[in-house]
């Protein structure tokens, strides 16, 4: 790592959803801009299942642009200039926040000995830090996918503390699809020798082959068919001809190789296995007797709920039950579907449509706070 | 103001909660917030009207009348406004059904078929009518289902409506309000706005 990580590691600990105490909790985050006197400009940026704090800039590890950085920065359309922006790694991420890799009392890396965690758990922890940065209502909080989770989940459980909410190609649970795909990759991950039932810090091993599978198997629904067939089709990889054998012969087969290896760089296998069992437990209605509407009852700001219409992993049908129960709590919410063929992953991507309501939603909002 | 709006504004209570099936770009949103303290939510199907409301702060919700209205709960809503669209919908039945299920009253605006003019250019023509209120041609129109304004009466007292009153209006000209529909109404009005009431 090129530079020190910011962190907090707080007295308190977090009583988790599964009874599980976590003591002491360290939440590794990054801001950008300036929280203005008032303390009424803090936008919080939550990140997906593979993202990171590092949201704009160059990435520490990667060397790469942030993950979200042609929308937040200085003149850009989350204006750094204008709004104090804060992402922080997620509960069980592996960018210094809390996690599986985190040592125990005799010295030896937690793995599975970490507990169980839950995106309503992220999301105190997340609070814990709003509440130590000393800011009591952040104007925004916004985020796509497990982000958009973590933003439902903000407005649930902290109604007065979020000014207005936007929830980006995501759902308030996860369908038995969603399940699905991951546990073909935490299979893949347990699946190879070298995961050592998790203990593989300590036994200076990593289970590379298991988690790239696991990657390569996630993209596939991050992509839409056209998006895929577009970019690919039946392509073949720096070849004339079919080799008549198992190598990548097609550019799709180069590309989630690339993908898979990629991702090993910079993803703990630990931590793929508690986040995405995370996101499996979420059902936001369940823990509000059943009610989704219930959820959203106490919240009074303004929601802003975001669909891709070729996203199949977060289908648009996911949002507008999201909407049918902001609409019957009577939260003045607004909602567009964005017509794209670049599936869930549009959400990253410059997306003029998207990008436009975003903006006109933030700067209306913003007038309304007077900032 | 434009006519409709003036005649619509005058049926709002101060405070109601009111739905505006295709809100376009949400002039009248902002009209009934602004002059009526109204709590509005919109339904607009366009990319462009749904970007223009959320940049001007309304609530809009992206649908299609004939699809969407399920999102609302019932009785969700004090006044429903549906303004210029009930023919262009694929269903008026249902989507006059799901209004009566959403909300407590109704505005409804439509073009009138049963005008003087159209009657006269279908009768001499022979050719479906083309005027400045309904320019396209019967293949390019979204107006698939036109009507007159009887025709409209008898579908709201089908869907279990009280039609409150019909305010006819010719260009810029509004016309006497009337409760019940009657041969000249329906002759003499280019546009009607029903004000309808569940029973």
């Amino acid at each position: 790592m090129s530079r020190k990580q910011t962190k907090l590691t707080f007295d308190k600990p977090l009583v988790l959803d599964s009874g599980a105490v976590l003591e002491p909790l360290t939440v590794a985050y990054e801001t950008w801009g300036t929280l203005n006197q008032a303390k009424s400009n803090a936008i919080l940026v939550c990140h997906a299942l593979t993202g990171d704090q590092y949201v704009t800039g160059v990435h520490p590890i990667t060397k790469r642009a942030g993950w979200w950085d042609n929308v937040v920065g200085a003149g850009k359309l989350i204006d750094t200039d204008k709004y104090y922006v804060i992402c922080a790694n997620v509960l069980g991420g592996c960018m210094g926040t809390s996690g599986p890799q985190d040592l125990k009392p005799d010295g030896k890396p937690s793995a599975l000995d970490f507990p169980i965690i839950t995106i309503s758990d992220m999301v105190r922890a997340q609070a814990m830090l709003i509440e130590a940065l000393s800011i009591d209502k952040l104007f925004a909080v916004i985020g796509g996918s497990m982000g958009g989770m973590q933003v439902l989940q903000w407005i649930a459980t902290f109604p007065d503390k979020v000014f207005c909410a936007v929830p980006i190609a995501t759902a308030a649970r996860h369908s038995a699809q969603n399940i699905a795909f991951h546990e073909v990759g935490r299979q893949a991950i347990m699946a190879d020798p070298d995961w050592r039932n998790g203990d593989y810090l300590a036994q200076k091993t990593f289970p590379s082959k298991g988690l790239s599978v696991a990657r390569m198997a996630a993209h596939i629904t991050y992509l839409s068919d056209v998006a895929l067939h577009n970019k690919f089709g039946r392509k073949l990889q720096n070849r004339e001809q079919l080799t008549y054998g198992f190598e990548a012969d097609f550019q799709i087969e180069s590309y989630l190789r690339h993908q898979g290896q990629s991702f090993v760089d910079r993803f703990d296998a630990n931590s793929y296995l508690y986040i995405t069992r995370a996101m499996d437990y979420f059902d936001l209605a369940e823990t509000f007797e059943g009610s989704l509407t219930k959820a959203f009852g106490a919240f009074e700001g303004a929601a802003c709920v975001v669909s891709f219409s070729s996203d199949w992993h977060y289908p648009p049908s996911e949002s507008r039950a999201i909407v049918r129960a902001m609409m019957a709590a009577g939260v003045h919410v607004s909602s567009l579907e964005v017509e794209t063929d670049r599936g869930h992953d549009a959400f990253l991507l410059d997306e003029p449509v998207f990008h436009i309501a975003l903006s006109g939603f933030l700067q209306s909002q913003a007038e309304a706070k007077g900032i | 103001m434009r006519k409709d709006y003036e005649a619509i504004l005058e049926q709002v209570a101060h405070g109601s909660r009111i739905l505006d099936i295709g809100c376009s770009d949400g002039q009248l949103m902002e009209l009934l917030e602004k002059e009526k303290g109204s709590e509005v939510r919109g339904l607009e199907i366009s990319q462009a009207g749904v970007n223009a409301c959320v940049a001007k702060g309304l609530a809009v919700i992206q649908g299609d009348a004939d699809k969407d209205l399920g999102l609302f709960p019932d009785n969700s809503f004090d006044l429903v406004i549906l303004s210029n669209t009930i023919q262009a919908t694929m269903n008026p039945h249902a989507v006059l059904s799901e209004i009566h299920r959403i909300g407590q009253r109704a505005i409804v605006s439509l073009p009138n078929f049963g005008f003087w003019k159209i009657r006269l250019l279908l009768a001499l023509k022979g050719k479906m009518p083309v005027t400045k209120d309904l320019p396209d041609t019967w293949y390019n129109t979204p107006n698939i289902h036109l009507c007159t304004i009887q025709d409209f009466a008898d579908l709201a007292r089908e869907t279990n409506f009280a039609i409150k009153a019909i305010m006819p209006i010719n260009g810029e000209v509004r016309g006497r309000s009337v409760t019940k529909t009657g041969f000249f109404t329906n002759l003499l009005a280019q546009k009607a706005v029903f004000v309808l009431e569940r029973i």
